[in-house]
């Protein structure tokens, strides 16, 4: 299981931004917040697969940038009262370094 | 320990403001709830529709006993508490028991007025206020024919209502000539009685009991001047008052209500009171916003937060009664001081009144058609000064509902299928659903849960008629000052004002200062202050926040559904070359774009760029001279124009010239909203200057100058502002009023509901009567303009904020 890829480092990702990881089954959306928390999401809402990754980050959360639909960062559920989840992934940090793991966790049937 | 808050009174008033106590801190009481009624919370408003059999008890449901558990309060269900020991803390119950407080909340709510008239105990005599009371109603409705209702107001009303859906013969019985006559003029009051009587039901008007008689139950009802009617159910609904005899009997001191301060305090400091049984700034109410927005603040100084001050409301009334459209607020009878403005249509059931003073409105009264009554409503609590509209005022928001649902505006007649929202495919029946069944009270609540009226915003009017309908007028409105979002209680003026005065440069710090309630806010207030900071410091580079301006501002281009983006250059006044046209066509065939589309401001957009070529693409369209047509931002768009006098045989002046001017002097600002121009070059208007944000109409003498105009979501005509006779005149006013918009306008307020905000006197106060004024507005704009005029496109062509438009890594698995 421990397949980790290294990505980047925090100073690669904006505080309340995003990056893409790109893949062939699909985009991983990373986000930084403002106490520097890395989070890994399917970059995919789970209403009409906006890319997540260009939403505004607030929180623990992100607006989808198609129809403001807040995703929930560390479980990848929408807010109340929408329904809904995109697949979250195992992230680990070495010092800066952000390590990703493309096995999603369990929990989201959106991966 | 925990301090424990004991709160006397299991209605909605008091379990409001728990439950905002619960939301702003969860674990700072214990908190012990005395009900008398054997049940949770429920809506009472609502009971009228159970009368009426269009609801059921569950449905009407607040907060279950779950609620309570899962919360952790202890209701201590039918019980009664009849005393209070205020020097011990505690609170004594009737039988016996006793809970000590550290804060106590009295929220006994009010009592129906029983009229004392001899046989007024028998029964089958009933007031109106509760379950128990709906439910003898029921019971006899199903044993019994003839219902007698005593009081032809607001409550009367909706019990006859409901008696008669559930097929009883009703008498209504109201000792005024009129019904309803506290809420509502003759004129109305007329139209209601016969659309009532239409229905089915009868009037005793100007009829005073003298007696309830009957056996071992009621048998008929006796009046003054010796007549009877026989009912088999009295319900008498004359009044309520507020239940003050607790706190009375405490010596807390009470005068109609429990008297309260700003702050929900009673003169006791350690007991509050919220809800019908208070009295506050000498007012009493029995409407459910004033109590809810009461709840607020009395939660605020529970939590020991210390902000927030309840400073009275202003309400408005809604008859429940399926069918019948009804809205009225404030003083809607006037006096030698005030002025009427009416509207009358008796063939078609139609009837506004609005009674104004000095301009502004004091108070409405509407039958028939109140699509337009929460306009007043507002128009009346901002005290807005209506002189620039009041000619037409009667006619209601002429844009409301002009667009994506068709002209129906009498929501109560609507049927269940009926599209509300075009945005969003939301039907009359989801929003009225939706309401009760996930109790939604405010506009935002059903925003949230429906989707209907949070995209364009077109229908908010009707959303906001069908939840007062549907809930009772008494919904929640918002509170008189609107904060910018949930994250705080500021208002946008303030937060501006804050930002100029004490030298804010940064969001965080500014969110820290003004105490934001989340972490670093949400999208809707980021966004603002971000255009806020970059709107009062041009200069100040670092001010412009990359993180709170939306994808589109930072991407400098369009998002699309798929996730793709579009690509509009600029063409300055809608003009353009062979060598831009070869240009944008190599690149649409470099970047194989499926779609080349000719936009509404007079210019070419690409579609289907991923975000990756963003950058490549622009380089092209850099090198053959295009910059961003910031198509994507709340900046000024475009500067429409016609060909004018240069090829015309009607231009009356150079409109084309006057256009790239324009353009030249306006491009790159950012706007609280999207902004529009437009130039024709005579009055037949080709380039549609009437509809645009500013619009200029060449004229033989000169150039006329439009203002606020819409030809989006509400089409609105601009307003004239003035008319000058030179070019460079013409630059100057429109540099002056771009800035007043800019520094005066509530992010994403566009410059049409501005100026129906401020007045169009407003506008020409400054920038036409003002020549100083005028000039210093112009001044601060070109100021800004300096630091704006730099093509986001090339900076970022040539390698700038690259993370924005490239993977972290690619993983090929």
């Amino acid at each position: 299981m421990s397949d980790w890829i290294e990505i980047g480092t925090l100073n690669d990702i904006p505080q309340l931004g995003a990056r893409v990881v790109t893949s062939d089954k699909g985009n991983i959306a990373v986000f930084r917040t403002a106490e520097d928390k890395v989070f890994a999401i399917k970059d995919e809402c789970p209403h009409k697969k906006g890319p997540l990754s260009q939403g505004i980050v607030h929180g623990d959360r992100v607006a989808c940038p198609l129809h403001d639909w807040k995703i929930q960062l560390d479980t990848g559920t929408a807010v109340a009262p929408d329904e809904g989840c995109a697949a979250t992934y195992p992230i680990k940090m070495e010092g800066s370094r952000i390590m990703l793991s493309l096995k999603p966790n369990e929990g989201c049937p959106n991966q | 320990m925990k301090e424990c808050l004991v709160v006397i009174g299991n209605g909605m008033a008091g379990m409001r403001t728990v439950e905002e106590l619960l939301k702003l801190d969860p674990d700072a009481y214990e908190i012990k709830v005395f009900g008398e009624e054997p049940y949770g919370n429920y809506n009472r408003i609502m009971l009228s529709p159970v009368l009426a059999g269009e609801k059921t008890i569950e449905e009407i449901m607040l907060n279950d006993l779950q609620w309570y558990e899962d919360n952790n309060i202890t209701l201590l269900k039918g019980k009664k508490a009849v005393d209070i020991d205020r020097k011990a803390r505690k609170v004594i119950a009737d039988d016996g028991s006793e809970v000590e407080y550290d804060r106590l909340l009295i929220a006994t709510g009010s009592t129906p007025f029983i009229i004392p008239v001899p046989g007024h105990e028998l029964p089958g005599v009933v007031a109106f206020r509760d379950i128990a009371d709906v439910d003898t109603m029921l019971e006899a409705a199903g044993k019994y024919k003839k219902a007698v209702v005593i009081g032809g107001g607001l409550l009367g009303l909706e019990a006859a209502n409901g008696l008669m859906q559930q097929g009883m013969n009703v008498k209504v019985v109201h000792i005024m000539d009129t019904l309803m006559e506290r809420q509502l003029d003759e004129p109305a009051a007329k139209m209601l009685r016969s659309s009532l009587e239409e229905r089915g039901m009868e009037f005793l008007m100007g009829a005073q009991t003298a007696s309830i008689e009957g056996k071992d139950r009621v048998e008929k009802v006796c009046f003054k001047d010796g007549s009877s009617v026989d009912a088999d159910i009295v319900v008498m609904a004359v009044g309520i008052r507020p239940n003050i005899a607790l706190a009375e009997k405490v010596g807390i001191h009470c005068e109609r209500g429990i008297v309260v301060n700003d702050t929900m305090q009673t003169f006791d400091p350690r007991v509050y009171a919220v809800g019908e049984c208070v009295q506050h700034r000498n007012e009493t109410y029995g409407l459910v916003a004033p109590l809810f927005e009461m709840g607020k603040v009395c939660a605020n100084h529970l939590a020991k937060l210390g902000i927030g001050r309840y400073e009275g409301s202003v309400t408005s009334t809604k008859l429940k009664v399926t069918g019948i459209d009804l809205f009225s607020a404030g003083d809607f009878t006037g006096d030698d001081t005030t002025e009427d403005l009416v509207f009358q249509d008796a063939a078609s059931g139609v009837y506004r009144k609005i009674v104004v003073q000095d301009n502004k409105i004091k108070g409405t009264v509407m039958y028939g058609d109140t699509i337009d009554g929460t306009w007043y409503f507002d128009l009346m609590r901002d005290q807005t000064d209506i002189t620039d509209f009041r000619s037409t005022i009667l006619f209601g928001q002429a844009h409301l509902g002009d667009s994506g649902h068709g002209d129906d505006n009498r929501v109560a007649s609507m049927s269940d299928t009926a599209e509300i929202c075009g945005c969003n495919g939301v039907c009359k029946g989801d929003i009225v659903s939706a309401i009760t069944e996930k109790k939604l009270f405010t506009l935002d609540d059903v925003r949230a849960h429906t989707k209907a009226s949070s995209s364009c915003g077109s229908c908010t009017g009707l959303v906001e008629a069908l939840l007062a309908h549907t809930v009772g007028g008494d919904y929640s409105v918002a509170p008189h000052l609107k904060p910018i979002c949930a994250c705080t209680d500021h208002t946008h003026d303030e937060v501006r004002a804050v930002i100029r005065d004490k030298n804010f440069k940064s969001i965080r710090e500014l969110q820290q200062f003004m105490e934001w309630k989340t972490s670093d806010g949400c999208p809707k207030c980021r966004t603002a202050l971000n255009y806020y900071m970059v709107c009062q410091w041009p200069e100040t580079h670092s001010a412009d926040d990359a993180q709170s301006r939306f994808i589109n501002e930072r991407a400098h281009a369009n998002i699309q559904k798929d996730g793709t983006y579009s690509v509009i250059p600029r063409m300055w006044g809608g003009g353009t070359t062979p060598d831009e046209l070869r240009a944008i066509a190599d690149a649409a065939e470099k970047f194989n774009i499926k779609t080349v589309h000719v936009t509404g401001g007079q210019r070419i957009g690409l579609y289907g760029l991923k975000k990756e070529e963003l950058p490549v693409i622009w380089k092209d369209l850099n090198n053959a001279g295009m910059v961003s047509g910031h198509a994507y931002g709340k900046a000024l768009r475009t500067v429409k124009t016609c060909v004018g006098k240069e090829w015309c045989r009607f231009g009356t002046q150079d409109s084309t010239h006057l256009g790239v001017e324009l353009e030249k002097m306006t491009w790159g600002s950012w706007m609280p909203h999207k902004f529009k121009l437009a130039v024709s070059g005579c009055p037949r208007n080709c380039a549609e200057a009437t509809i645009k944000d500013f619009g200029v109409v060449c004229v033989d003498s000169g150039y006329e100058l439009h203002v606020g105009g819409n030809g989006g979501i509400k089409v609105r005509a601009t307003d004239f502002l003035c008319a000058v006779t030179t070019e460079e005149e013409a630059m100057e006013y429109s540099a002056a009023y771009i800035q007043l918009y800019r520094e005066e306008a509530h992010y994403l307020e566009r410059t049409a509901p501005w100026i129906e905000r401020v007045g169009l006197t407003h506008i020409k106060e400054n920038i036409v009567d003002d020549t100083e004024n005028r000039k210093q507005l112009a001044e601060r704009f070109h100021y800004s303009q300096k630091f704006m005029q730099d093509d986001p496109w090339e900076a970022r062509a040539n390698g700038a904020q690259q993370h924005e438009f490239t993977a972290i890594k690619q993983i090929n698995a």
